[in-house]
């Protein structure tokens, strides 16, 4: 393992520290963002030290790597080229940007031209929809551009400049942003500073400010409300209401249940039920308190890996996963089909809280 | 293009974006004296009890999509049971049409932060993680850096504030998969496997990260906390309808003269918030929108009038979802804007179930036949039976987003289906494109 150095086993060891000591495996995706800030892709070197560093196999590394669209295949170019080519941004001009690049370097999705300087890739939604169509560099942004202006960007890219995005930092290399992808602090000197709003972003905001308009009654010594005072606010507003028959002595008696205790209405899962036990034969450690404290585990050396520990680990996929043997779809019992369908009803994006949370209680009824 | 009236101006509510106009809000000196960080002092004397039923009180909704109570969420977790907790934050932006969280976190990231700490001391969690998306770069240096001067001032690590609670916050950068929004799938992610959803029951709230008790808000959510926490939840529900109280920030994007953020109250309507952003483009009229990104059901000229709160979108046969309104007008074609988002839904499903992985699979090929003018009328009934096969057949919501368009453009254009089956639209994509599309 020649290609690592000992400054990138020491950053591993920082990466692994941030997580729970026997939960490393959650550094996985800051370490191959490591990797490839070495390499500019993930090469199976990297997947072999990123599997080395946590005990896994390299099949369950390559699994992770392969999987999500900012780890690389093969070697990328200084910069990444990304054009927005999702439904906004297309129809607003995206698309032209992105076939003029591609006519204009040679390559087309994924590729890198031939000086080994730019990756052209079409990209999803950059979430700069107020800015479409949108462009990034290395991440960085290129508000408003057409086919001239981002000719332009690859142009200057291609002479070795380094033009100023729209938005953002001011440009660094493909390896460099990999480098703050597995977390650390950019240390370019004023780069956290670069880039401040743009008008799109303070539109409602401007209005406000022109017409003098803010939100009124805003005390920030508004006191917040104890228990006991809300308790006694809620007897009072019952006691109002029932007022044609006494009181029930117990509500007083009873704090949790007049402040209207979640506890009824949480679905606390039967400790028996499969899917509990699935969660705990993927976890099987759940039910010990996990130790709170930093630590590494990382070998300092090359010490070979610890294949008990990937062995575990897949004893523990394949229990999770039995064969489906009755013949039946996964997951057709009645109650889970019910329960789609009331997620279907309630809606919801896949982003941000899943469609099942309104379900927890109907909310969305 | 003529100036908003004052009704409409008046529906304005700069509260999470106001600190946006100062430039520097994002490093702590400024953001202290913004009022920053006295929510924090405040509610580390209250009870964490006490904490949860203010936000339960303010009525707070989540701010990712799915509108759940917060504070209910929050009251979920089980105390006293010896298990850590964990709040995970959400910042995996990427609901075609979204673009609030991303200023949130670069101009206030202070404001996420201080709303994380209180969180965590009101659900009792000593670690917190803000799982942001990988190409979220600009924001994430801005988010690191705020985070370490959180920890040096004494507002993050141990004994904070000489209260006795500790809490370490960790900003990990996620590596481009929609899916990862999704809030089970994202811990799968933070624990170091392919980013796929799981099956609830059990919910995050018994079973989450690690296994354990785990509450997990978009930024929208938590960086609401401290303005609740200062101002208190009947100043919050001053804003707002009954159920759905509060300020939202609403993206406006497309065919409108102005596009940008919006933060108004809740309940404001698609007439008053194009009349915000100056009108239409001159030459465009409005066709159709979707109220909350690509995964709600698309609305014609006919809502304009839809209260878009939670309840008013549903009533309309849609969902608020991220209250990123895309507008499209005359001169877009709703036919190839479904296609260009099945494209999307194709490529983001994490594989795991059947139906949404071979089903938007499918579905951008007979689209990309249609748009060629190769399509036939069984064409039509075939996408919506494999909508029907997609919608509450998958693990998350992915799939039944990816129909949302589809079965809503067929609702409200499906002569525009017609118009390229028949003849009468001129092929938008040609033969070349369609190699493979059988």
């Amino acid at each position: 393992m020649t290609v690592f150095t000992e400054e990138t086993r020491e950053r591993a060891r920082e990466i692994i520290a941030r997580y729970p000591a026997d939960r490393s495996r959650s550094a996985l995706l800051p370490l191959l963002h490591l990797v490839q800030s070495e390499e500019g892709y993930v090469s199976p070197a990297g997947v072999e030290f990123c599997a080395e560093v946590l005990g896994l196999n390299k099949a369950q590394v390559g699994a992770v790597a392969t999987f999500y669209t900012m780890y690389k295949r093969k070697p990328t170019g200084d910069y990444l080229v990304s054009v927005c080519t999702n439904t906004m941004c297309n129809v607003l001009g995206g698309q032209e940007v992105y076939d003029t690049l591609a006519e204009h370097l040679g390559v087309g999705h994924d590729e890198t031209t031939a000086d080994g300087k730019i990756t052209l890739e079409h990209a999803e939604c950059l979430a700069a929809c107020d800015y479409g169509p949108v462009m990034t560099v290395n991440y960085d942004f290129f508000d408003n551009v057409d086919p001239q202006g981002a000719l332009g960007v690859v142009e200057e890219l291609r002479a070795g400049g380094r033009p100023m995005p729209t938005r953002g930092a001011r440009l660094c290399t493909l390896k460099e942003m990999a480098v703050q992808l597995a977390g650390f602090a950019d240390e370019r000197d004023g780069a956290v500073a670069d880039g401040g709003p743009g008008e799109p972003t303070l539109r409602g905001l401007r209005l406000a400010e022109q017409h003098g308009i803010s939100v009124p009654g805003f005390d920030p010594n508004t006191p917040i409300r104890s228990k006991a005072e809300a308790d006694k606010a809620a007897a009072e507003a019952k006691a109002k209401a029932e007022a044609a028959k006494p009181a029930p002595a117990a509500e007083p008696a009873k704090p949790e249940a007049a402040t209207g205790s979640t506890a009824p209405d949480v679905k606390a899962p039967d400790g028996k039920s499969p899917q509990v036990r699935t969660a705990e034969t993927r976890q099987p450690d759940a039910g010990t308190a996990v130790a709170d404290a930093p630590g590494t585990k990382v070998p300092t050396d090359t010490t070979a890996p610890a294949p008990r520990d990937a062995q575990a680990a897949e004893a523990a996929g394949t229990a999770a996963n039995p064969p489906a043997g009755d013949g039946k779809p996964a997951g057709d019992e009645a109650g889970a089909q019910q329960r789609n369908l009331k997620e279907a009803e309630a809606g919801a994006g896949a982003n941000g809280a899943g469609p099942a949370v309104a379900s927890e209680t109907g909310v969305q009824k | 293009m003529t100036a908003p009236r004052p009704e409409t101006l008046a529906k304005l509510t700069p509260v999470l974006t106001k600190r946006w106009l100062s430039p520097d809000a994002w490093r702590i000196g400024t953001y202290e004296k913004l009022d920053g960080y006295a929510a924090l002092r405040k509610a580390l004397k209250a009870h964490p009890d006490d904490l949860i039923q203010l936000i339960k009180d303010s009525g707070l909704r989540g701010r990712g999509g799915a509108g759940f109570p917060t504070g209910l969420k929050w009251g979920f977790i089980p105390q006293g049971d010896g298990k850590p907790h964990y709040l995970v934050v959400n910042a995996d932006e990427g609901e075609p049409g979204t673009c609030k969280d991303l200023p949130l976190m670069t101009h206030d990231p202070h404001s996420l932060v201080e709303g994380v700490i209180i969180a965590s001391y009101a659900i009792r969690a000593n670690r917190a993680y803000i799982y942001i998306r990988g190409e979220a770069v600009h924001a994430a240096r801005r988010l690191r850096n705020a985070v370490r001067e959180a920890y040096a001032k004494g507002y993050l690590g141990r004994n904070i504030q000489g209260t006795g609670f500790d809490l370490d916050l960790v900003v990990h950068s996620g590596a481009g998969a929609y899916i990862c929004g999704e809030e089970t799938a994202l811990l799968d992610s933070l624990e170091g496997f392919r980013g796929q959803p799981r099956l609830r029951p059990p919910f995050p709230a018994t079973h989450g990260l690690y296994a354990s008790p785990t509450v997990v808000n978009n930024v929208g959510t938590i960086a609401s906390v401290p303005y609740i926490v200062l101002g208190g939840a009947d100043w919050w529900k001053t804003m707002g309808t009954e159920k759905s109280s509060g300020p939202m920030i609403y993206s406006l994007s497309g065919r409108i003269a102005n596009p940008g953020q919006f933060e108004c109250s809740m309940g404001i309507t698609l007439r008053e918030l194009i009349e915000l952003a100056g009108g239409m483009q001159p030459g465009h009229n409005l066709r159709f929108w979707t109220p909350g990104g690509s995964s709600t059901p698309l609305l014609t000229a006919e809502h304009l009038d839809v209260p878009l709160d939670f309840e008013g979108v549903a009533a309309a046969g849609s969902i608020l979802g991220t209250t990123a309104t895309q507008i499209f007008s005359d001169q877009d074609c709703p036919v190839y804007a479904t296609y260009r988002w099945l494209e999307f839904y194709h490529h983001e499903s994490c594989g795991k179930c059947t139906p949404c992985r071979e089903g938007n699979y499918w579905m951008v090929r007979v689209y990309r036949r249609i748009l060629a003018g190769q399509g036939t009328h069984e064409d039509l009934d075939t996408l919506l039976d494999t909508c029907d096969n997609i919608l509450g057949r998958s693990f998350c919501g992915l799939g039944d987003g990816a129909t949302s368009s589809v079965t809503s453009s067929l609702k409200y254009f499906k002569q525009d289906y017609l118009d390229y089956i028949e003849g009468r639209t001129a092929p938008k994509l040609s033969e070349k494109q369609l190699v493979g599309a059988h």
